[in-house]
């Protein structure tokens, strides 16, 4: 397929698959073991500038969008969607600031975490507190020129590594969702620690970790907007964020139809090799086409919102939704042609299956997803 | 401080092809990269540059797409590229080719430092390095593993020996050629590729360098290259299995067979 890139995009393609294949591929497997923060490999992709590329140049970025954003973190996942994940957080964490800082939090906060020296995370989901957002129970009550944060978050990915943290707690109880504000909160605030750190099933180089708040005063200056605009902004950084997971999953989708090509052509069974067989050649095409399929709605969506589109909320649904539901498809099915081997964690692929689940989980589940492009599709009708 | 450093372009692969009939490098369909040591010396400039502040360029000299290997050298840091090439110099040999390197590293006038990796992938001589520093009579320092210092016109290095190392002091400039264990080198940066891509790269021909037509390319050459080949591939052996005795018997005459 060609999909049309500038020269930049190509560049940048080529830069993260080379980092993705000679730095990221030979240590997934110690990270996966490990659960272990990829600081490493974050610093590699800091140098590389790659931690900028959607942040405008005026902050230390190089002025990219969503499909810059996407195309590195395809690439990444290839090799490993842990790692991949560590870096899509990040920007989690960022679009909040680029799309409601002011000017002075944007010159404080944005040329770091261009430069890669600051990681940033997104701090919204609670214990009760998952799909139903907004039962959110963390709150932010004023205090002259402070607001004092009570609460804790869980789940957060980059928690405990990041520095600097957005977080959504509830101003005013009585005016429900519109009582939600969202905060800049910096590591190492007096009354802001870190919890239990999970256990998971997969993407585990990356940290997922509890929040603790309390008593935690942040200053006022810190709020992003104004109050009641929480879960405004949280709504409009998930628009700019879903296409990051969507490709998270193309990318991982793709690393497994990679290995499964090659072990197929290698594999010897009844005296040949077993991608002779039409059963396993179809097996190959099938995820290969849905592959094509999910990318080319992911880049569309991320080309609508470079583009300038606002009211993106359906179409990037579905391309969180397809891409994810794709991914697990396609690496249980690479898990297949493997055979034996495939369910064996000497081989990689395991991982991949692995690693794809929490694409249909994260950052609002299918479920949701299937709200959002429901819900559009029934008010567009009533237009 | 002036940095230069010498790369060659090279086919990405150990096992190079031969066109036998006129005994050159088939490149078609091989992916060119930059020669694996070079990479090494660039990565050292820039660690220079970072550190003591120097301006470092970067020079090749081969056909018209090295270029590319020229811009990755830039995306990495490097802050000027010559590009050396004319149908002239096609068939130079080592001597031709340090011969042409040293004159255009004479016309760029001042340096203090010449890097070169230890040799290239797929030619393997590493000769042109050593020629370089002899046409320009300036000290060489080969297969150096550390710059331990420079100051004061002078610098000390470490040159790796088959057990151990040396330690050589010379004064500037001078020429070096790196191995491997001299440092990692970096990956490209995203705004160093952009700024590569956009740099205007200087291109010497023969009429820049004024060189002596009857001195370059394969006329000039004193190597000659009468045959190059590849080496026949090894047949795959026999494994006889049996009793000890019976076996060697199978061997002895297995071997009367060959002989006659």
């Amino acid at each position: 397929m060609e999909y049309l890139l500038s020269d930049e995009q190509k560049m940048l393609q080529e830069l993260s698959r080379k980092i993705a294949e000679e730095r990221i591929r030979p240590v997934a497997a110690k990270y996966d073991a490990n659960e272990e923060f990829p600081w490493e490999i974050m610093n590699i992709l800091a140098q590389s500038d790659l931690f900028g590329i959607f942040i405008p140049q005026e902050y230390g970025g190089t002025s990219g969008g969503v499909l810059d954003l996407c195309i590195v973190t395809e690439e990444l996942s290839r090799a490993c969607g842990g790692i991949a994940v560590c870096y899509a957080a990040s920007a989690l964490g960022t679009f909040p600031i680029i799309l409601f800082g002011n000017e002075q939090q944007k010159r404080r906060y944005l040329p770091d975490l261009a430069a890669g020296k600051k990681l940033a995370a997104f701090g919204l989901t609670e214990p009760e507190a998952g799909s139903d957002a907004s039962a959110i129970k963390t709150t932010a009550r004023r205090e002259s020129n402070y607001y004092v944060l009570n609460g804790t978050k869980h789940f957060i990915t980059n928690g405990g590594e990041a520095d600097i943290y957005v977080i959504v707690a509830i101003t005013d109880k009585t005016k429900g969702a519109r009582g939600a504000s969202a905060f800049i909160v910096e590591k190492g605030t007096r009354g802001f620690s870190f919890g239990k750190k999970e256990d998971k099933l997969g993407i585990r180089a990356s940290s997922t970790r509890e929040l603790i708040f309390d008593e935690c005063r942040v200053p006022a200056e810190n709020m992003l907007s104004k109050e009641g605009m929480g879960f405004i902004i949280t709504m409009k950084t998930f628009d700019m964020s879903r296409p990051g997971v969507a490709a998270q999953a193309v990318g991982i989708a793709q690393g497994a139809l990679d290995l499964a090509i090659k072990y197929a052509k290698e594999r010897q069974q009844f005296g040949k090799s077993i991608s002779s067989f039409q059963g396993i050649q179809w097996m190959l095409a099938d995820m290969a086409t849905q592959i094509e399929a999910a990318r080319s709605l992911v880049y569309s969506v991320a080309r609508m919102i470079d583009a300038g589109y606002k009211d993106v909320a359906k179409d990037s649904a579905m391309a969180k939704l397809f891409a994810s539901d794709t991914a697990m498809r396609v690496t249980i099915d690479a898990v297949q042609i493997f055979g034996g081997y495939g369910y064996m964690r000497d081989y990689p692929i395991e991982k991949y299956m692995r690693d794809a689940k929490i694409t249909q989980i994260y950052e609002g589940t299918n479920q949701i997803q299937r709200n959002i492009i429901a819900l559009q599709l029934i008010k567009e009708m009533v237009k | 401080m002036n940095i230069i450093v010498c790369i060659k372009q090279v086919p990405e692969t150990t096992e190079v092809k031969i066109n036998p009939q006129t005994n050159t490098l088939i490149r078609e369909g091989v992916k060119s990269i930059i020669n694996p040591f070079d990479m090494y010396a660039i990565e050292e400039a820039v660690r220079l540059k970072e550190k003591l502040g120097a301006k470092t360029t970067v020079i090749t000299m081969g056909p018209p797409q090295a270029e590319s290997a020229l811009r990755e050298a830039l995306s990495m840091g490097i802050d000027e590229a010559i590009l050396i090439s004319d149908r002239a110099f096609a068939g130079s040999d080592t001597w031709v080719t340090s011969y042409v390197l040293a004159s255009a590293i004479k016309k760029m006038g001042n340096f203090d430092l010449i890097l070169c990796g230890k040799q290239a992938s797929d030619g393997d001589t590493a000769q042109v390095g050593p020629g370089i520093s002899a046409h320009l009579d300036i000290p060489q320092v080969t297969y150096v593993k550390k710059i331990e210092d420079i100051h004061d016109n002078s610098i000390r290095v470490e040159r790796m020996l088959e057990e151990g190392y040396e330690i050589i002091e010379s004064p500037l400039p001078v020429l070096l050629t790196v191995v491997k264990e001299i440092n990692e080198p970096r990956l490209p940066s995203f705004k160093g590729m952009m700024r590569a891509k956009q740099a205007k790269i200087l291109l010497w021909s023969q009429k820049e360098l004024n060189l002596d037509p009857q001195k370059v390319g394969l006329y000039g050459s004193p190597t000659q290259v009468i045959k190059i080949f590849s080496p026949p591939s090894r047949k795959g052996g026999k494994i006889l299995r049996g009793e000890a005795q019976e076996v060697v018997n199978q061997l002895v005459d297995l071997l009367r067979e060959e002989l006659t």
